[in-house]
């Protein structure tokens, strides 16, 4: 049996949670004052995601730089996958919100999109 | 000299949503003075996601968030200077700013809408020992330098501060290479969002350090290392407990000051615990015709909440200019915070002019547990929330009605206090 301990991130109180797991099934969830603090363990120590987001170089726009995020939400364990992803990555302007700058980030089949508009200069 | 019907002194967050307001109660003269390249101020630096979930019930990163508000701007064709610095604005109402294209000139508004944000506490204000070698920065600094220039401070980071920014730092300068060694807080709790500690920090097993603090930095040209202590409940280093981390940057996130020269300057009246200008149910400060939202009014957590605020700014300096606003008939009633409460934000309320459903917002001093949100209306109890936690980090409302306040025609203070169970 594997114990795991968590801070709970659903309000400020951030109850310590302790979540007994047999494998990858939860045997229970401790600590917790709310149903927001199971739910919230439950997930986070079976199927943990994040966004993921960063900035990569742009030419000829107006700025040096154009912010991008993860189009949705990625295993936790692929965060730094897709940072490295990231590396040495340089677009050119115009760039637009929402315009695909890396497809399918480290194998996660999600696209890191831009979330700034950089227009050509 | 030009003029305007309301010029807004800010284009972020809340100068944009004061601006569209504004426009859509009515007034087509508006100026929005920016001294950026860009509207959207601060959230141009917040790439993080976690923007918006109240205004537009998804998560979006800052300049998403800002472009929101920016495309609106746009379509209903506000105008705006940017590179543009506001030098003065006179109890009249008299704007003097400059640029390079107009040298300096003036702008005569019948309302003047405040959105200058805030600033960040520095090295200065903390009585740190030690040189002043390169590699201090406030976290904010280090955030611009990362993310809108591409830019890396340091390799080694030691962040003091648990402030939001400093937490999302620590996760930024982590994801382009640097090693963050520890957080330390001078606080017994963190001023920051559970959510923060446990993505930016936990998740990348940076250690926080409660009740500690920088006692030493070493370096003459660029910082070598800090030396951390334990602080007693008076917040004083306690000798023997001294730890050094060696690295090449410090980061500070240890509060944010609403920047509030212009406000002094004209005579409006401060309050000496938000650094804000004092506001009515309008937002109004003690100049007639001059209102005051988001961060230069007081530090928000949440943009969504200075959005909402500056909505509020715009609408009520719409009806001001329009001359719509309810002049007669009211009742002023002092709000008084205390027993844990800080301050509220509005300071007075008149009953013939605030709306039907006034948000009055407000922070505590303290960490309370299982206690009451309680309001007294002269001698009665009228408002009893349970809440499970309050924190100085989150800021706190309550909501007044129009209604519920025609029912005490007497009514002279209403008192804001934490109760304990």
């Amino acid at each position: 049996m594997e114990i795991r301990k968590l801070t709970c991130i659903s309000c400020p109180m951030g109850c310590p949670i302790t979540v007994e797991m047999e494998g990858a099934e939860v045997i229970s969830v401790t600590g917790n004052t709310c149903k927001r603090g199971d739910v919230y363990a439950r997930k986070e120590v079976t199927h943990p995601t994040r966004i993921v987001t960063s900035t990569v170089k742009v030419t000829g726009g107006a700025a040096d730089m154009v912010s991008v995020k993860t189009k949705e939400d990625v295993p936790k364990d692929k965060v730094f996958d897709c940072v490295r992803a990231l590396k040495g990555v340089t677009v050119k302007a115009p760039v637009h919100i929402g315009d695909v700058i890396v497809p399918d980030a480290a194998g996660t089949g999600v696209d890191i999109v831009a979330t700034k508009n950089v227009e050509e200069v | 000299m030009k003029s305007y019907d309301i010029v807004i002194i800010g284009g972020g967050p809340a100068g944009l949503a004061a601006a569209v307001s504004a426009k859509e109660s009515g007034i087509d003269s508006i100026l929005i003075l920016e001294r950026d390249k860009e509207l959207g101020g601060i959230l141009n630096q917040c790439i993080h996601n976690g923007f918006g979930l109240h205004t537009f019930k998804e998560e979006l990163t800052g300049p998403e968030y800002a472009q929101r508000f920016i495309t609106q701007v746009e379509d209903l064709k506000i105008e705006y200077c940017l590179h543009t610095m506001v030098m003065d604005i006179s109890p009249q109402k008299v704007v003097t700013a400059m640029n390079r294209e107009e040298g300096m000139f003036e702008i005569q508004a019948k309302a003047v809408i405040l959105a200058m944000g805030c600033r960040e506490r520095s090295r200065g204000a903390l009585n740190i020992p030690g040189y002043r070698p390169a590699g201090i920065y406030s976290a904010g600094t280090a955030q611009r330098l990362v993310n809108m220039e591409g830019l890396m401070p340091g390799r080694e980071v030691v962040i003091l501060g648990s402030g939001d920014i400093g937490l999302i730092m620590a996760r930024r300068m982590t994801f382009e290479g640097a090693k963050v060694k520890v957080v330390a807080e001078l606080m017994p709790y963190s001023g920051g969002l559970k959510r923060n500690i446990v993505q930016c920090l936990d998740d990348y097993g940076i250690p926080l350090k409660l009740s500690h603090t920088v006692v030493d930095i070493k370096g003459k040209k660029r910082v070598e290392g800090v030396t951390l202590a334990e602080v007693d409940e008076k917040g004083r280093p306690i000798p023997g407990t001294e730890e050094f981390y060696s690295c090449d940057t410090l980061l500070l996130s240890v509060g944010l000051i609403p920047e509030n020269e212009l406000s002094g300057d004209m005579g409006v009246e401060m309050s000496p615990v938000t650094s804000g200008p004092v506001v009515n149910e309008s937002l109004e400060t003690n100049i007639e015709g001059v209102f005051a939202c988001g961060n230069v009014l007081h530090v928000h957590d949440l943009v969504d909440f200075v959005s909402e605020e500056a909505a509020a700014a715009g609408k009520n300096a719409a009806a001001y200019v329009k001359g719509t606003r309810t002049e007669e008939g009211g009742r002023e009633i002092t709000l008084d915070p205390t027993d844990g409460v800080r301050y509220t934000v509005p300071a007075t309320v008149n009953t013939a002019r605030m709306d039907d459903i006034l948000t009055v917002r407000f922070r505590v001093g303290g960490v309370y547990k299982n206690c009451y949100v309680s309001a007294y209306f002269d001698d009665e109890r009228v408002i009893h929330k349970k809440r499970q936690i309050v924190a100085p980090g989150e800021m706190e409302e309550i909501r007044l009605t129009k209604e519920q306040l025609a029912e005490y025609p007497d009514l002279k203070t209403i008192t804001v206090k934490i109760e304990e169970a």
